[in-house]
């Protein structure tokens, strides 16, 4: 079956409206891109989507009470709600180092989770 | 009370700005900088700003707020910049002199030979915009719930309308979606969001949250928490349309309507203000209207992008310690003004053309496939084409002028024109 789905191209300002035309998930056509960029991104966009995800986990003895953490590369996108929710549980003991793995292979997708930057213990704290 | 400091160069505020600046100012040769922030930590807002977007032009990656600020935290240890955490200032004079305060030595008075203010800014408020109604808890600004829930841990409401459609308040929806929260809705009084595509389609459109254009709260109900608010279409004059009211029950509204300068310093300094940026008035050195005060970052005017704050704070923070070091007096300013749709420029203000000068600039309003140009005169200084510019993002122009003489010129002019060819 034949289809289209619309996209915004995030690339620059321009924000090109893309149409991507598929059939049985195969892409026939990218209109409305002004430039190769849109359609490789309403292709990305359609057959898989990816984000990075970032949030933050809790911290015992540090400076503060959270630590925020990114993964180091983009996951699926239909994953990003479970990946927070399964790092809402984590609990890490300070300090921490600035791209510290916090958790390793993030729900099978091979990319691990970081931490975001140094945070000390209360006691470290000048 | 304790003897009077007299340092090379005092920078106020130890955010990107700060940070960036006290470097320079270092690597440019300033033995003696002292960097006076009145947070627990250094970073400014960036350690709040979890999500990644920043860096894409200094680092040619993109980075968390926090991963950025580490950079140059952990570059500053490297150095002999002494930084004083949990010390605010509370009067800078005309002649430079500083008064500081901290819970361990009470007042400080400092005499630096050169300052940089990096305060940054603050966000504009509900009485700022006039939004009719109770005056309940629940409601709060986008970066104010943003430090609630990314540092405390504290999470300001379950069911959240958004007013605004910046990047900080997508950022949030995202962040309240993704912590359990409902966001109902963004509502934005134009008729084109404020904030970057990028961002209306990975914190929005990725969660489904709706972005209402031309729409606005025209009522908050109340009165001791946040129990809905009335929201309506607005008109081509921005006032609300009789009989397009409806009533949305909600705990909590989220306000992401603006920043602006952060200028009690400025004032009471006597720097001259600019009345569209709302910051002071800079030159090409990043120094403001009163001899050795420089300003740099979000104090100066809105930078939409941490990288652009880095860059205004690295030449500020290279003026004063050529300030200190060489002490030439200043020649008299060539003004820069905007030309047609163009809202704005900064630096304001050249004294001197013998380095290339970056202008920034925002315009009035979008406008595809233009030139844009600095001319001084007749002769163009700097030029740079776009297939599309926004008000809500910044455009830069990078100018020269071959061999560095500015005789007979009087007058700057940045201009964005539809592109001819
Ligand atoms: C919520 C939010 C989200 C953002 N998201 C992005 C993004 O995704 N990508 C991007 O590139 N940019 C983003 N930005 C912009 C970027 O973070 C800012 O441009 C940058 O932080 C501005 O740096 P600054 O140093 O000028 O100000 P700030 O970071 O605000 O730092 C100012 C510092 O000065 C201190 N200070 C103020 N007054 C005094 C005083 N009197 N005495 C002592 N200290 C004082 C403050 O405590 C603060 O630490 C965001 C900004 C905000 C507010
Ligand atoms: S398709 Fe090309 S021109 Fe259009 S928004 Fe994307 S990058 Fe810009």
């Amino acid at each position: 079956m034949r289809s289209s789905h619309e996209f915004t191209c995030i690339n620059c300002p321009l924000s090109c409206p893309l149409e991507l035309v598929e059939e049985d998930g195969r892409v026939l056509e990218v209109k409305g891109a002004e430039c190769r960029l849109g359609e490789k991104y309403a292709e990305a966009e359609f057959t898989d989507p990816r984000r990075v995800v970032t949030t933050t986990v809790t911290v015992r003895n540090g400076t503060l009470p959270l630590l925020p953490v990114r993964s180091t590369e983009a996951i699926p996108r239909r994953l990003v709600r479970e990946a927070v929710e399964s790092l809402a549980s984590i609990a890490v003991e300070a300090p921490v180092k600035e791209g510290q793995v916090i958790l390793a292979d993030l729900l099978g997708t091979g990319v691990d989770v970081v931490s975001s930057r140094d945070l000390n213990t209360l006691s470290g704290h000048k | 009370m304790s003897k009077v400091r007299r340092p090379d160069c005092v920078v106020i505020g130890g955010g990107p700005a700060g940070l960036a600046a006290a470097l320079a100012a270092s690597s440019a040769g300033l033995d003696d900088v002292l960097l006076i922030e009145r947070d627990i930590e250094l970073g400014g807002i960036l350690p709040q700003c979890i999500h990644d977007g920043f860096g894409s032009i200094v680092f040619k990656e993109t980075l968390t707020g926090p991963q950025y600020a580490q950079r140059y935290v952990d570059e500053l240890a490297r150095t002999n910049v002494e930084v004083m955490l949990e010390t605010i200032v509370l009067d800078l004079a005309p002649d430079r002199r500083i008064t500081a305060m901290n819970s361990r030595d009470g007042l400080v008075d400092i005499e630096p030979r050169s300052v940089i203010l990096a305060m940054g800014c603050r966000e504009r408020t509900r009485h700022q915009v006039l939004l009719p109604g109770y005056r309940p808890a629940g409601v709060i600004t986008a970066g104010a719930a943003q430090r609630y829930i990314n540092i405390e841990g504290l999470m300001p409401g379950g069911k959240v309308v958004i007013l605004g459609s910046g990047d900080i308040g997508l950022i949030m929806a995202r962040r309240f979606t993704l912590e359990g929260a409902t966001v109902e809705g963004v509502y934005e009084i134009l008729d084109h969001p404020g904030g970057l595509t990028r961002n209306i389609v990975q914190c929005l459109n990725d969660f489904e949250i709706p972005l209402h254009l031309s729409h606005t709260v025209t009522f908050i109900h109340g009165p001791g928490r946040v129990e809905g608010v009335t929201v309506a279409a607005v008109d081509r004059e921005r006032l609300p349309v009789p009989g397009s009211e409806r009533h949305i029950p909600c705990d909590t509204l989220m306000l992401s309507v603006g920043l602006i300068p952060e200028n009690e310093l400025s004032k009471r300094a006597d720097l001259r203000l600019d009345p569209v940026t709302a910051g002071p008035l800079v030159d090409e050195r990043m120094e403001t209207s009163v001899d050795g005060i420089f300003a740099c970052g979000n104090v100066v005017n809105v930078y939409d992008l941490v990288d652009y704050v880095t860059h205004s704070a690295e030449i500020a923070g290279r003026g004063a310690a050529e300030r200190v070091l060489e002490g030439r007096p200043r020649k008299a300013p060539v003004t820069v003004v905007p030309g047609r749709n163009v809202k704005y420029v900064v630096p304001q203000l050249v004294r001197s053309f013998e380095r290339d000068i970056d202008f920034y600039f925002r315009v009035e309003h979008p406008e595809k496939a233009v030139r844009m140009t600095v001319k001084a005169g007749g002769e163009t200084l700097g030029r740079r084409k776009a297939k599309m510019v926004h008000p809500p993002e910044m455009a830069m122009i990078p100018a020269s002028v071959p061999g560095g003489g500015s005789e007979g010129v009087r007058e700057l002019v940045v201009e964005v024109a539809p592109d001819a060819e």
